[in-house]
């Protein structure tokens, strides 16, 4: 069986999660660029103009993208014939979490007791942690800091079957028209359509995970997709709100079976400041 | 990156503090370059600020005519006054805001929507908001020249600041008399949703 040692895993998840803050991908920057050739508006054209000049200071002056920077979202997938030694994986995470926010200079947004006390853990731990376990004997490690005015305006609904494809699309185009200029458009639109009420919410923050653009492989999704995009566009919203023509850069859509009795959809909301990072050891 | 222009009239120059006269030439949409001091500070701050006018006391600042900076920075670097300096999401500080403006406070930073219990009381108190741009927190930086922490050290990153900034890049969301760019905009770039049976 092949080990690893959890130090690696440590490293790992502070270089993933240090360099989301800094550095702006390529496939959100092209995506950026096109919604700048794109646009009418002059007031969402100099905001798109602003994000791409705020995305090289960042990685020139060493400043994180945005001050906010999030909660550590972490997904691992564990391969069955993988042993990890030299300690707890989990706290492993943690640990990679701690020392990214401390020597990143990065902000410690994480509050225990969030409905009283709100005391700020200091190392912006614990992140959240999802596992799957899966064939092989690998570890890939996807790291997301992911910001809170987007993630504040995350939504779930259990239609009825009834509702089928046209209240899904509803549904989440209502969910962008109300968080307007709140989530920091040009925003990626996260859904998530299936399952149990928390498998749907996770299925919204994976769909976020995928390459800015990056159709779904399946043809009937990827069509709902490009369906979504067009009537969110619609809305006239616009980079920061102030108006415009692009109002989302994507639209990802994961799906999973569900129930007979429901239909769940889940939005999950990313901000222009798209940070997620994956290595696999 | 190819050099790409800012296509937009031209922002105009305002300095800090705000006047009542400068107020009132304001209108959504302005887009301005801000110079001077203004005040940071964001949810914990604001909570102290209300808790200490209830029980009667004074704040630890003077806030008329004032503009307050809803924000709260990454740790500075070695070298550097401050890290990362955008703008946070505004509406949470909605419940705490008109308390303030009664206070003086005329100019307030932010993103994203406000209340209409905010938006009377920008129309009472003549204050307007402004929006930074969200997630343009390093751009934003470099125009921070000073920073101190003036009250609630303890708080970290949600202590209350007075720094100076120059060309602070803002446009005008609420104005005094109503103006609201986020409606304007969306309303002039809105396309009606078609029929549900032509959405493929």
């Amino acid at each position: 069986m092949r080990e690893i040692d959890s130090k690696m895993v440590t490293e790992t998840i502070s270089t993933l999660l240090q360099d989301g803050c800094y550095r702006l991908s390529d496939d959100v920057i092209t995506a950026l660029r096109k919604a700048y050739q794109r646009e009418e508006s002059p007031a969402a054209r100099n905001v798109l103009a602003k994000l791409l000049e705020n995305a090289e200071a960042a990685d020139r002056d060493e400043i994180p993208l945005c001050q906010d920077t999030g909660m550590a979202v972490v997904f691992l997938e564990l391969g069955q014939d993988l042993h990890i030694i030299g300690g707890d994986l989990y706290e492993a995470v943690q640990e990679g979490t701690r020392h990214a926010y401390d020597r990143g200079y990065l902000r410690k947004s994480v509050v225990d007791k969030p409905f009283s006390a709100r005391t700020n853990t200091r190392d912006n731990t614990p992140a959240v942690i999802h596992t799957s376990i899966v064939p092989g004997e690998k570890l890939k490690i996807t790291a997301l800091s992911k910001g809170f005015g987007s993630e504040n305006m995350s939504r779930l609904a259990m239609l009825t079957p009834a509702g089928g494809r046209q209240g899904v699309i509803d549904f989440v185009v209502k969910c962008v028209d109300e968080a307007g200029a709140n989530p920091c458009p040009p925003v990626i639109v996260g859904v998530g359509i299936g399952g149990s009420a928390e498998k749907c919410m996770l299925l919204a923050k994976q769909a976020l995970l995928r390459r800015v653009g990056d159709p779904h492989p399946d043809s009937e999704i990827a069509e709902l997709e490009g369906g979504i995009l067009n009537r969110v566009n619609d809305l006239g919203i616009g980079a920061m709100g102030y108006g415009g023509r692009i109002t989302a850069l994507a639209v990802h859509v994961e799906v999973f079976p569900t129930h007979i009795a429901s239909l769940p959809v889940a939005v999950n909301l990313q901000c222009h400041s798209v940070r997620h990072r994956e290595a696999t050891l | 990156m190819p050099p790409m222009k800012t296509i937009s009239m031209i922002p105009r120059s305002v300095q800090l503090p705000l006047s009542d006269d400068v107020a009132e030439t304001l209108h959504a949409g302005d887009e301005l370059l801000l110079t001077g001091v203004m005040y940071v500070g964001r949810d914990a701050a604001h909570k102290r600020m209300i808790e200490t006018l209830e029980a009667g006391e004074k704040l630890p600042v003077d806030l008329k005519g004032q503009t307050i900076y809803f924000m709260g920075p990454t740790p500075a670097r070695p070298g550097k006054i401050i890290g990362s300096a955008g703008p946070t999401s505004s509406y949470r500080m909605d419940f705490y805001s008109p308390r303030l403006m009664a206070e003086g406070l005329k100019g307030m930073i932010g993103k994203g929507m406000r209340s209409l219990e905010v938006k009377a009381a920008m129309n009472q108190y003549k204050a307007v908001y402004l929006g930074a741009i969200g997630g343009a927190g390093a751009l934003l930086s470099g125009c921070i020249k000073k920073v101190e922490v003036v009250a609630y050290d303890d708080l970290g990153t949600e202590a209350l600041r007075r720094i100076v900034v120059h060309e602070f890049p803002v446009t005008v969301v609420n104005d005094i008399y109503g103006g609201d760019i986020y409606e304007q905009g969306r309303a002039q770039f809105r396309i009606a949703a078609p029929h549900p049976a032509a959405v493929q």
